[in-house]
C-alpha cells in the first residue's frame, strides 16, 4: 500500500554493509556489500578491516538500494540503523552514516537492536508476527533464545551461549576439516553426503544436571573439542578423515540442541510460534529439523529465506517499519553505537 | 565548466573534522576573495565523536538559520587520526554530500594546524597518534607542507623537523610530547582549524572542482592478527 511508511535500514554491525528499503511489510530493496573475503585468511572477522570496508561501501550500497527501490532519499519517511550489539568500530560507521543521511535529508532516525531486527525481518516474508513468540537467533556472533511479547518495545532473553556462538563452532570445525571460512555453508554442503549418525558427538547443556541451571542456554565449546579430538585421533592413526560424516554428525549435534531447546521454550510457555533467524538459520538441516519436530507439537516455525537470515539492511528496515507503525518515538541525534546493547532495548 | 565563473556569489560550506580529540563542525562562507567563519561547534572528547558530530552539524545550521539544502560543498579533514573517530567525520561528509548532491573535498587535517601556524618560519605540526606516537608534518614559512604526513615516535619526528630547520612546534601532539620534541610550542591552533581547512579547499570550491572520494589518511595497517592454526587438543 502506497500510504504505508517508506523505511530505510542500515546495517554495519559485522562484515556486511547492508542497506534495505521497505514499505510496510514489503521489501523493495536489499543491497549488500561484504568484506568477508578480506577476512577469510584470518579465519575470522578482523574488526578494523571490517570498519574500513564499511566506510568505502556505504555510499555505493545506498546508491544501489535507492535505484533498486526506485525511490530517492527525499521519499523516505524514516531511517533505521543498527546501533548494537556488534563490533564497536563497525557499528559506528553505520550510525554516523544514518545520521549524515538524517541531517542532510531532514528525516527521523531510529537506532535499533540488531537481534530484534533478525526477528523483524521475518515479517517481510510471513507478515505480522503473532505475539507472544519464541525466537531462536543463531549466527557467528550470537546464539540466543528469546521471548517476544512486543517486538516494538522489548524482548525477554531466555538463554544464550555460555561460550562459543553456534556459527563460531561451524567456523572452527570447518577449519579443522580443511574447509574455507566462513564454515557454515561448507559444513552444510559436505554434510549432505554424510551420515548424521556416524558419530554421536556431545549435546552441550542437555544433561539433567545442566538443564537445572541452563535450561535455555547453549554451549558449543565442548562439542568443538570433541570433534577436534575425534579428527586428531584419526589423523594420528594415519587413517583418512571422513569429512562428510564428521560434518553431518557435528551439524546434527548443533541442530539437535538448538531445536530441542527452542521447542522446549515454546512448549513450556504454551507459545505456538517459533521464529528462527541469524546466519546459522540458513543451514538446511536446522530448517528441516525445526519444521519436522515443531509440526509434531503443533508449533509453527517461521524462518525467513536464507539471504534474509544473514545480516542485511532489510532486517533493520523491517524493524524500523514496525517501530514507526507502533508509534515509537525516533532516537535523538546523539544516539550512540553500543557494542553491548542489551536485548531488552529494541530502540534507543 | 568555464574557467571564469561570472556572477560568483558567496556560498555556504560545511567543514567537519574528527581526526583529533576535538570534534569540529563549522559553517564558513566562501566568496570570490575571502573565506569567513559563520558558526562553529568544537568539543574535545576523544571517546564521543559518533555522538557529538551530527548534533553539532545540526547546531551550526540552526545558528545561521540555514538548512542542509543551502550548502554548496563539504570540506572534511582526512586525518591522519585515530581510525574510529576519524571515520565519523568522513562518513558524515560523504553521506551528506550524497544526499545533497554537492561536492566533498578532503584536506589533510594536519594542514589545518600547520598552515595557519606557519608565520614566516618552518613549523612542526603534531597530533596524538596514541601508542606513544604522533602524526606529524612540517610546513615552510609560507604554510606549505614540506614533509609528512607521517606517524612516528616523537623523537623521530623531532629529528626530521630539526633537519628541516624547524624552530617551533604546534598541535595537541606537540603539547603532549613537548619535552621529547625539544621545541617551543605555539598555543594555537591546538586542533585542526575549520576555517583554515576551508581556505585550503577554497580554490576547488570556487572552481567547482569535481567531488573527491574522502579516503582517510590511515598511515597504519589494520591490526590484523592471523588466526593461529588449529592447536591440537590431545596431549
Ligand atoms: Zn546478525
Amino acid at each position: 500500500m502506497a500510504d504505508e511508511p517508506l523505511i530505510l535500514g542500515i546495517e554495519t554491525s559485522c562484515d556486511e554493509t547492508g542497506v534495505g528499503i521497505v514499505r510496510g511489510h514489503t521489501l523493495l530493496a536489499d543491497a549488500l556489500a561484504s568484506s568477508v573475503e578480506q577476512h577469510a585468511r584470518f579465519g575470522g572477522v578482523v574488526p578494523e578491516v571490517a570498519s574500513r570496508a564499511h566506510l568505502e561501501a556505504i555510499v555505493p550500497t545506498m546508491d544501489r538500494a535507492l535505484k533498486q527501490a526506485g525511490v530517492t532519499i527525499a521519499d523516505i519517511d524514516a531511517i533505521a540503523v543498527t546501533s548494537g550489539p556488534g563490533l564497536a568500530g563497525a557499528l559506528l560507521v553505520g550510525v554516523a552514516a544514518a545520521k549524515g543521511y538524517a541531517v542532510a535529508a531532514e528525516k527521523p532516525v531510529y537506532g535499533v537492536n540488531h537481534l530484534a531486527a533478525h526477528v523483524a525481518v521475518d515479517t517481510l516474508e510471513h507478515g505480522p508476527l503473532p505475539e507472544p513468540a519464541i525466537a531462536l537467533l543463531v549466527s557467528g556472533g550470537h546464539s540466543s533464545l528469546l521471548r517476544v511479547d512486543d517486538l516494538a518495545r522489548g524482548v525477554t532473553p531466555l538463554g544464550s551461549t555460555i561460550d562459543d556462538a553456534a556459527g563460531e563452532a561451524f567456523d572452527k570445525v570447518a577449519r579443522l576439516l580443511g574447509l574455507p571460512f566462513p564454515g557454515g555453508p561448507w559444513i552444510d554442503r559436505e554434510a549432505r553426503a554424510g551420515d548424521p549418525a556416524a558419530t554421536a558427538f556431545p549435546r552441550g547443556l542437555t544433561a539433567p544436571k545442566d538443564l537445572a541451571a541452563h535450561r535455555f542456554d547453549f554451549s558449543f565449546s565442548g562439542l568443538k573439542t570433541a570433534v577436534a579430538r575425534w579428527v586428531e585421533a584419526r589423523q594420528r592413526a594415519g587413517e583418512p578423515v571422513p569429512v562428510a560424516d564428521v560434518a553431518a554428525s557435528f551439524q546434527e549435534a548443533v541442530c539437535d540442541v538448538l531445536v530441542g531447546k527452542a521447542l522446549d521454550a515454546c512448549r513450556s510457555s504454551g507459545i505456538e510460534t517459533l521464529v528462527i533467524g541469524g546466519g546459522v538459520a540458513a543451514n538446511s538441516r536446522l530448517r528441516a529439523m525445526a519444521e519436522d519436530r515443531a509440526a509434531r507439537h503443533g508449533i509453527r516455525v517461521r524462518t525467513p529465506r536464507p539471504n534474509l537470515c544473514t545480516d542485511n539492511g532489510a532486517m533493520v528496515a523491517a524493524l524500523g517499519s514496525h517501530l514507526v507503525a507502533s508509534g515509537v518515538a525516533p532516537s535523538r541525534l546523539d544516539l550512540p553505537a553500543d557494542s553491548a546493547m542489551p536485548l531488552t532495548v529494541v530502540s534507543v | 565548466m568555464t574557467a571564469v565563473r561570472l556572477g560568483w556569489h558567496t556560498v555556504l560550506v560545511l567543514v567537519v573534522d574528527s581526526s583529533t580529540p576535538a570534534v569540529t563542525a563549522a559553517l564558513v562562507e566562501v566568496s570570490a576573495d575571502a573565506v569567513a567563519a559563520r558558526a562553529q561547534r568544537c568539543t574535545v572528547d576523544a571517546r564521543a565523536h559518533g555522538e557529538l558530530l551530527a548534533p553539532q552539524v545540526d547546531a551550526v545550521l540552526a545558528d545561521t538559520g540555514a538548512r542542509a539544502a543551502d550548502l554548496a560543498a563539504i570540506v572534511a579533514g582526512l586525518g591522519p587520526g585515530p581510525f574510529t573517530g576519524l571515520r565519523v567525520g568522513l562518513v558524515t561528509a560523504a553521506t551528506m554530500g550524497q544526499v545533497l548532491g554537492i561536492p566533498t573535498y578532503g584536506v589533510c587535517s594536519l594542514d589545518g594546524i600547520g598552515h595557519p601556524a606557519a608565520a614566516g618560519e618552518p613549523v612542526l605540526a603534531a597530533s596524538d597518534a596514541r601508542r606513544r606516537e604522533v602524526y606529524w608534518a612540517v610546513y615552510d614559512g609560507a604554510g606549505q607542507r614540506i614533509a609528512g604526513p607521517n606517524v612516528d615516535v616523537p623523537a623521530v619526528a623531532a629529528e626530521r623537523a630539526r633537519g628541516l630547520a624547524v624552530t617551533i612546534a604546534v598541535g595537541d601532539g606537540a603539547h603532549r610530547y613537548a619535552d621529547v620534541l625539544g621545541l617551543p610550542v605555539r598555543g594555537e591552533p591546538r586542533y585542526p582549524d575549520a576555517t583554515a581547512l576551508a581556505r585550503l579547499a577554497a580554490e576547488r570550491i570556487r572552481a567547482g572542482a569535481p567531488s573527491e572520494p574522502l579516503t582517510p589518511l590511515y598511515l597504519r595497517r589494520p591490526d590484523a592478527v592471523a588466526a593461529t592454526g588449529h592447536k591440537p587438543v590431545l596431549p
